[in-house]
């Protein structure tokens, strides 16, 4: 059963090439992440896939409909969270639900919904005094008004403390237990890895690599990832060879504030790196390693950082 | 379609400013107006009686009118008074006998008659001609009168264009018509909570101004309260049309302030809301009568001061649907809905 599907979608705007040819299909029942930096073209995609976006080429099917020929249909059946949406300050929560509510035919009763994104208490507040991550939750209880099947969420926890962050990823786990299909955009790696089934990473308008996110990390060829600078700063073009011929390095990638590892066998690994360095008289500044990632992912593939572009 | 309507209408009321411009503005307005154009007589005039001698024999006899009230003064004082406007004539009792004035003055044209009549019959001079006074004070020939009806037009025409004007570029800047459009809502259900959410507030606006106005000025709809009822729903929806056609293209409040200047001075200014738009030339009258706050003005006098029936009133009455029906046919078509 399909939930999203789309071919060769294309956006401009003006000169600038929004979404370049991009195709996906996400199956119901699945959480699917669109990942990338800002300026990537994940907001553009997914309000083309809302059907607010009119592509300027390629095709749309959500849940088996076009936008052309079943728009009512759709919208009743979709709910959307719109990344920069301020809902009205002055009106309750249980009032902007509420009017939220009324417009799908079918839905959920409003204490179900102030249950699910855990805002009971605040049932009487003006949104104008709810903190962010309240205010998300809100938003995101007006895209399941609805009970949809599927929830686009564009990047719902961004600017979120930690613990709002988890709260939300706990809303969109239940709401996929009960059966619905999920497409988020989001720029932390972490989050897609936690919540996502499968990711796209997006860079300059087109998807440059499609997997479950054990499968993107594993085709690193490594789990690990060593960063480490010298006090002298630059580090000698010899030394880097010899790394690359080190067992356990499967890549290494110098920059200007070091060099970063990725190895197969840490505990093997480390204490060559180590005794290298020593053997060289030469003096480290920083040491650090960590389970590669979804960032180690994206660094790889464009030779970015994902969160300073 | 119900909820929109009610969202709409406590997103006002809990705008205290909002709610003060909308119903406690023209209140004031009206207070302040009508008590500076209050109907109690003309007043007194204040004439200065030059320092000299026989100065006290000349105040007695001009304060023994009861339109003149009358001050011996100095010479530097009464020059002073009279340049301020303080005294409208200053009597200089010589022979022959000066009077210094301004004679661009009204008031002091006013002084001089009166002035100059007692003091010739206080030296004997006798009327010719019997003459008997019948003043207008009859309500509904005060400037009070012409003004409440004048005051609700404009209200009608602020409290649209703002009410409507504001929310909907807000709603635009905030994202918030983006996210409506991703609901199943219905467009045309949207532009009509607005006119819905109008028709309520409306009631409230008409009360308040007609009620203060009779309560305070004895202003009284003179025509039924159906035909006034009649007029104002029709002004209101025409000014709400107004409203979202000014609205449908900004995206920010600056934008859509300017529009709505643009669109209200010269209505305020010359649609007759404070005064007689004939005192415009000629020429500009078939203009001003065309504009929908002139004809909604007219409509509201026409019931309010002459006790009119709305049937009589076809003409404004078409000319403020007709605006209505126009803006809001153009806004829904030319209406940026991201």
């Amino acid at each position: 059963m399909i939930g999203v599907c789309c071919t060769n979608l294309v956006k401009r705007y003006g000169d600038v090439v929004a979404v370049n040819g991009l195709s996906l299909r996400v199956s119901r029942g699945e959480c699917f992440g669109l990942l990338g930096p800002n300026g990537a073209g994940k907001t553009t995609t997914i309000e083309i896939l809302e059907g607010l976006l009119e592509p300027d080429a390629g095709e749309v099917e959500i849940l088996g409909l076009t936008w052309q020929d079943h728009e009512r249909e759709l919208r009743q059946r979709i709910g959307v969270q719109l990344q920069e949406t301020q809902l009205g300050d002055k009106l309750s929560v249980e009032e902007t639900l509420r009017l939220f509510r009324s417009f799908y035919h079918r839905g959920r009763t409003l204490d179900e919904l102030l249950r699910i994104v855990e805002l009971e208490s605040k049932r009487h507040s003006w949104v104008g005094k709810l903190s962010g991550g309240q205010k998300q939750r809100l938003a995101v209880a007006c895209a399941l008004a609805g009970d949809p099947d599927l929830l686009f969420l564009d990047e719902p926890t961004t600017g979120l403390d930690p613990q709002s962050r988890r709260q939300l990823w706990e809303i969109i786990r239940r709401f996929r237990a009960a059966g619905g299909t999920v497409l988020l955009t989001t720029h932390y790696m972490e989050e897609a890895e936690r919540l996502c089934d499968r990711v796209a990473i997006m860079d300059h308008g087109k998807i440059i690599a499609l997997g479950t996110p054990k499968e993107l990390i594993a085709s690193l060829g490594a789990d690990h990832v060593v960063d480490f600078a010298l006090t002298e700063g630059g580090i000698p073009q010899d030394l880097v060879e010899i790394l690359r011929q080190m067992g356990g390095v499967t890549a290494v990638r110098t920059g200007s504030d070091g060099v970063s590892l990725t190895v197969v066998e840490l505990h093997r690994a480390l204490p060559a790196l180590l005794a290298l360095l020593q053997q060289r008289g030469v003096e480290l500044s920083l040491l650090t390693t960590h389970h590669a990632s979804l960032d180690d992912v994206f660094v790889a593939l464009t030779g970015r950082q994902l969160r300073d572009t | 379609m119900y909820q929109l309507a009610l969202s709409r209408m406590r997103e006002f009321y809990r705008e205290p400013e909002a709610v003060f411009w909308v119903f406690g503005f023209p209140i004031v307005l009206a207070f302040a107006l009508g008590l500076a154009f209050r109907n109690t007589g003309p007043g007194k005039l204040h004439v200065g009686v030059l320092a000299g001698p026989g100065d006290s024999a000349v105040a007695v006899v001009l304060d023994s009118s009861p339109r003149l009230d009358a001050t011996v003064l100095d010479s530097a004082t009464a020059r002073l008074r009279l340049r301020t406007g303080r005294v409208a004539l200053i009597v200089i009792p010589r022979d022959p006998v000066i009077y210094r004035y301004d004679s661009t003055r009204t008031e002091s044209g006013l002084a001089r008659l009166e002035v100059d009549e007692v003091l010739q019959r206080s030296r004997g001079r006798k009327d010719l001609v019997a003459v008997r006074d019948d003043r207008a004070v009859a309500p509904g020939s005060r400037y009070i009168d012409f003004l409440i009806p004048g005051l609700l037009g404009m209200n009608l025409l602020g409290s649209g264009i703002w009410g409507v004007g504001f929310s909907v570029v807000q709603a635009r800047q905030r994202k918030l018509l983006k996210r409506y459009m991703a609901t199943p809502m219905r467009r045309s259900h949207y532009l009509l909570s607005f006119i819905l959410s109008r028709l309520v507030f409306l009631i409230v606006e008409v009360v308040a101004l007609v009620g203060f106005g009779w309560l305070l000025f004895g202003v009284a709809v003179r025509g039924s309260f159906a035909s006034l009822a009649g007029i104002t729903i029709l002004g209101s929806f025409s000014f709400a049309g107004l409203g979202l056609l000014v609205a449908s293209r900004a995206k920010t409040i600056e934008g859509v302030s300017g529009l709505m200047n643009l669109v209200m001075l010269p209505m305020w200014i010359l649609s007759g809301t404070f005064f007689s738009y004939a005192r415009f030339p000629d020429a500009m009258i078939p203009f001003v009568k065309a504009l929908p706050l002139t004809a909604l003005n007219d409509a509201l006098r026409a019931v309010m001061i002459d006790g009119a029936a709305i049937t009589g009133l076809g003409m404004p009455l078409a000319i403020v649907a007709a605006w209505g029906a126009a803006s809001f046919v153009i806004a829904l078509k030319i209406f940026r809905w991201r």
